[in-house]
C-alpha cells in the first residue's frame, strides 16, 4: 500500500501522467536494475527456481532494508551525517541479547527488550558525542562503534549461543509465500514512509538536510529530531542485529561487517541524495533487493569470489553514475 | 601561525603522555629494540593515514584506502617479487586508476563516499583473484629496506619522521600542495583564477593512491607475506588519524605532521593495553576512548580560546 506511487500529486491524476510520474521517480531506477538481474539469473536457468530466488532475495534484502532506513534519516540530515556504528551496534545487541536469552524460549520477549535497550544506548551514545563533544558525526559513530565491537569481543567470548528454539523459527519461516523477516521489514518501511513524508517530523528531518541555519531559525527543534534520528538509527540497526542473529542461528563478531557499505549503498542507489534533504523510502527496497539479486546473479553464472567482488564494485559505481547524470540532465 | 601551532599541539600532547604511559609500566620499552618493536607497524599505518589526508583535503572521503593498501600488498607481495616491471606497472595503473576515479567523482558530480565504498569492492576483489590465500614474499631489496638497523635511532622513529617531513613539505611549502588545500578551501576561487579543478583533484588522488602504494609494500616489507585482507582495517584507522592530527572535513584544513602523530598514537593504544595486561578484547575499545578522549580535550581548548 505505501509502495503505489503518490497519487496526491495533483499532476498524476490520469494513467499517462501517472506512468510519467512514476518514471520521475527517483526510486524506479533501483527497482529497474533488480529487474534486469533477476531476469539475467532466469536467463541462465532457463526459469528454473524463480519463486525460490524471489523469496531468498525478501529474506535477505529485508536485513539491509532494516538498516538502511535507518541510516536514510541519518544521511537526510545533511552532508557529514553518516551512522558508521550500524555494524558494531548490531553486533554488540545480538551478543548481548542471545548471551541473556542463553536459547530458553520464555525469554524471548526480555530479550527482545534487552535489545531495544542496547540499541537505545548506543544511539543516545552516538549522540551524545556528536552534541556534548561535538564531533563530527562520521568520527563520532566511528569511536563509538570502536568500543561497542570491544564490548561484543569481551562479552562474547567466542561462544556461539543458539537463539531460542520459537525464535529461530519465526526468523526463518514465513506467511502467504512471504518470508516474517520481510513482512516485518515491510511494516518498519511503511511505517518509516509515512514518518518522512506524512508526518511533521519527517518534514523537519528534511528541512534540516536542506538548510540546517533556515531550519533552526524557523523553530525546528533541531536537536531533538537529529536526537530521534540518530537513536532511530540505532534501534533499527538493533532490531536488525537481533533478527539476523535468530536467523543466522547466534550472534558471531563480524556479523555486521558487511551492513556499513550495504547500509550506505542501499540509500544512494535507491535515490536518495548522499548529500541530504532529500529522500525516499521505496527506493531502499528496490535497492536492497538489487544488491541481493545482483550477488545471486554472479554466483550463478559461476563466477570465482574476486571476480565477483570486482563486478559488484564496478556495477555500483555504475548504477551511482548513471543515476547522477539522469540528475543533471533533470 | 598560533593557531596552526595549537592545532599540533594537542596531538603532541596526548602521544607523549601515552608514551609516558608506557615506559612508566614497562621501563624497558624505553630502548632501541622496545621502540622498533613498539612503532613498528606504524609506518604502514601512517602512510595510509597520508593518503587519507590527501582525500580529506580535498573535501573527500575515501572508504577503499584499507582495500586498496591490501591490494597494494598482495601485488607486492606477488608480481613485484617475481616479475618485477610488471609489478611495478601495475602500481603505476592503479595509481592511475586512483586519479581516474578522483577525476570522475569531480566531473560527474559523485559522492566520494559512496564511488570509494564501490572501488573499495573492486580492489578487494582484484587482491583476492591476485591471492586467494595468505602467503607470497616481499622482494629483498625491500625486506632489507624495513628491517633496516640504523645507528642511534629506530627506523620506527626515523621512518615516520621522514613521512611526515614529506609530506608537510609538499602539502604546507610546495605550491601544488598549496593549490590542493585550496581545492578543499575554496574551489571556486580557484577555478575562476583559472586552474582546472579536475586536474587538481585527479592529483590529489594520484598522491593519495602514491601513498597507498607505499604503505602496501611497507606492510610486506614487515610481515613477509600479504593477503587479500591484510589492511581492512586502515580504512577506519586513516580517518581517526587524520582527525586525530587536528585534521578536519571540510575546508582542506589538515595537518601532516600531527596525522602522522594521529597515526603513531592509535597504533600504541592499541599495544598500550598489554602493558596494562589487560586482555586484547579492548584493543579497538582503546583507540575509540582515545580518539574521544583526545577529541574532548580539543573542545576544551578551542572553547577556552574563544573565550580569551
Amino acid at each position: 500500500m505505501m509502495m503505489k506511487p503518490d497519487t496526491s500529486n495533483p499532476v498524476a491524476g490520469t494513467s499517462p501522467n501517472l506512468l510519467v510520474a512514476t518514471i520521475r521517480k527517483p526510486w524506479i531506477w533501483s527497482y529497474l536494475a533488480a529487474l534486469l538481474a533477476f531476469l539475467a539469473t532466469m536467463v541462465l536457468s532457463g526459469g528454473q527456481g524463480a519463486l525460490s530466488l524471489l523469496y531468498a532475495a525478501l529474506t535477505f534484502a529485508s536485513f539491509s532494508v532494516m538498516v538502511g532506513i535507518g541510516q536514510m534519516f541519518v544521511i537526510t540530515l545533511g552532508p557529514g551525517n553518516v551512522d558508521l556504528s550500524i555494524p558494531a551496534t548490531m553486533t554488540l545487541v545480538a551478543t548481548l541479547s542471545l548471551k541473556f536469552m542463553g536459547s530458553e524460549a520464555g525469554l524471548i520477549l526480555p530479550g527482545f527488550l534487552i535489545a531495544l535497550i542496547v540499541g537505545l544506548g548506543c544511539g543516545m551514545f552516538n549522540f551524545a558525542l556528536i552534541l556534548l563533544l561535538r564531533i563530527p558525526p562520521i568520527i563520532a559513530t566511528l569511536s563509538s562503534s570502536f568500543l561497542y565491537q570491544s564490548l561484543a569481543i569481551w562479552s562474547n567470548r567466542g561462544l556461539r549461543i543458539k537463539p531460542p528454539e520459537p525464535l529461530a523459527e519465526f526468523s526463518t519461516s514465513g506467511v502467504l509465500g512471504l518470508p516474517n523477516l520481510a513482512l516485518v521489514a515491510l511494516l518498519l518501511a511503511g511505517l518509516a514512509w509515512v514518518v518522512l513524508e506524512r508526518a511533521v517530523v519527517g518534514r523537519w528531518v528534511l528541512a534540516i538536510g536542506q538548510n540546517l541555519r533556515a531550519a533552526q531559525l524557523s523553530g525546528v527543534p533541531v536537536h531533538a529530531v537529529r536526537f530521534c534520528v540518530y537513536v532511530g538509527s540505532a534501534l533499527l540497526a538493533a532490531v536488525t542485529g537481533f533478527l539476523l542473529a535468530s536467523f543466522s542461528g547466534g550472534a558471531n563478531l563480524n556479523m555486521g561487517a558487511e551492513f556499513m557499505l550495504m547500509s550506505i549503498a542501499v540509500v544512494v542507489i535507491g535515490g536518495s541524495s548522499i548529500a541530504g534533504g532529500n529522500s525516499n523510502v521505496p527506493g531502499i527496497w528496490g535497492a536492497a533487493l538489487f544488491m541481493f539479486l545482483l550477488v545471486s546473479m554472479l554466483n550463478s553464472y559461476g563466477l570465482g569470489a574476486g571476480v565477483r567482488l570486482v563486478l559488484t564494485g564496478i556495477i555500483i559505481v555504475t548504477v551511482v553514475i548513471v543515476a547522477s547524470k539522469r540528475k543533471h540532465s533533470a | 601561525m598560533n593557531r596552526e601551532l595549537m592545532r599540533i599541539l594537542l596531538p603532541v600532547l596526548s602521544l607523549a603522555i601515552l608514551l609516558g604511559a608506557v615506559f612508566y609500566l614497562q621501563p624497558r620499552a624505553m630502548s632501541y629494540f622496545g621502540l622498533n618493536l613498539l612503532f613498528n607497524l606504524a609506518i604502514p599505518v601512517a602512510l595510509a593515514t597520508m593518503a587519507q589526508m590527501m582525500i580529506l583535503m580535498v573535501n573527500d572521503i575515501d572508504l577503499s584506502i584499507g582495500t586498496f593498501v591490501s591490494f597494494c600488498a598482495c601485488v607486492t607481495a606477488t608480481f613485484v617479487q617475481e616479475t618485477p616491471l610488471l609489478g611495478y606497472a601495475i602500481l603505476l595503473a592503479a595509481i592511475a586508476g586512483y586519479a581516474a576515479i578522483g577525476a570522475l567523482i569531480y566531473v560527474r558530480g559523485l559522492p566520494a563516499i559512496v564511488v570509494t565504498l564501490g572501488m573499495s569492492f573492486v580492489w578487494g576483489g582484484l587482491a583476492v583473484m591476485i591471492l586467494p590465500s595468505p602467503g607470497g614474499a616481499p622482494p629483498p631489496w625491500l625486506r632489507t629496506l624495513m628491517t633496516l638497523k640504523p645507528p642511534l635511532v629506530p627506523l620506527a622513529i626515523i621512518a615516520p619522521i621522514v613521512i611526515a617531513l614529506l609530506a608537510h613539505l609538499f602539502v604546507k611549502r610546495s605550491s601544488m600542495g598549496v593549490l590542493l588545500q585550496g581545492v578543499g578551501g575554496n574551489e571556486r576561487a580557484l577555478e575562476r583564477a583559472g586552474w582546472s579543478i579536475v586536474r587538481l583533484r585527479a592529483t590529489a588522488y594520484a598522491v593519495a593512491g602514491f601513498f597507498g602504494v607505499l604503505s602496501g609494500m611497507a606492510l610486506v616489507g614487515l610481515t613477509t607475506s600479504a593477503d587479500a585482507n591484510i589492511a581492512l582495517r586502515y580504512t577506519l584507522l586513516s580517518i581517526a588519524g587524520v582527525i586525530l592530527g587536528g585534521g578536519e572535513f571540510t575546508g582542506g584544513r589538515i595537518s601532516p605532521i600531527g596525522a602522522v602523530i594521529g597515526a603513531l598514537t592509535l597504533t600504541l593504544a592499541a599495544s598500550f593495553l598489554s602493558f596494562l595486561r589487560l586482555s586484547p578484547d579492548w584493543q579497538i575499545g582503546a583507540q575509540g576512548a582515545i580518539l574521544i578522549l583526545v577529541l574532548a580535550a580539543r573542545l576544551l581548548v578551542s572553547r577556552r580560546e574563544a573565550a580569551a
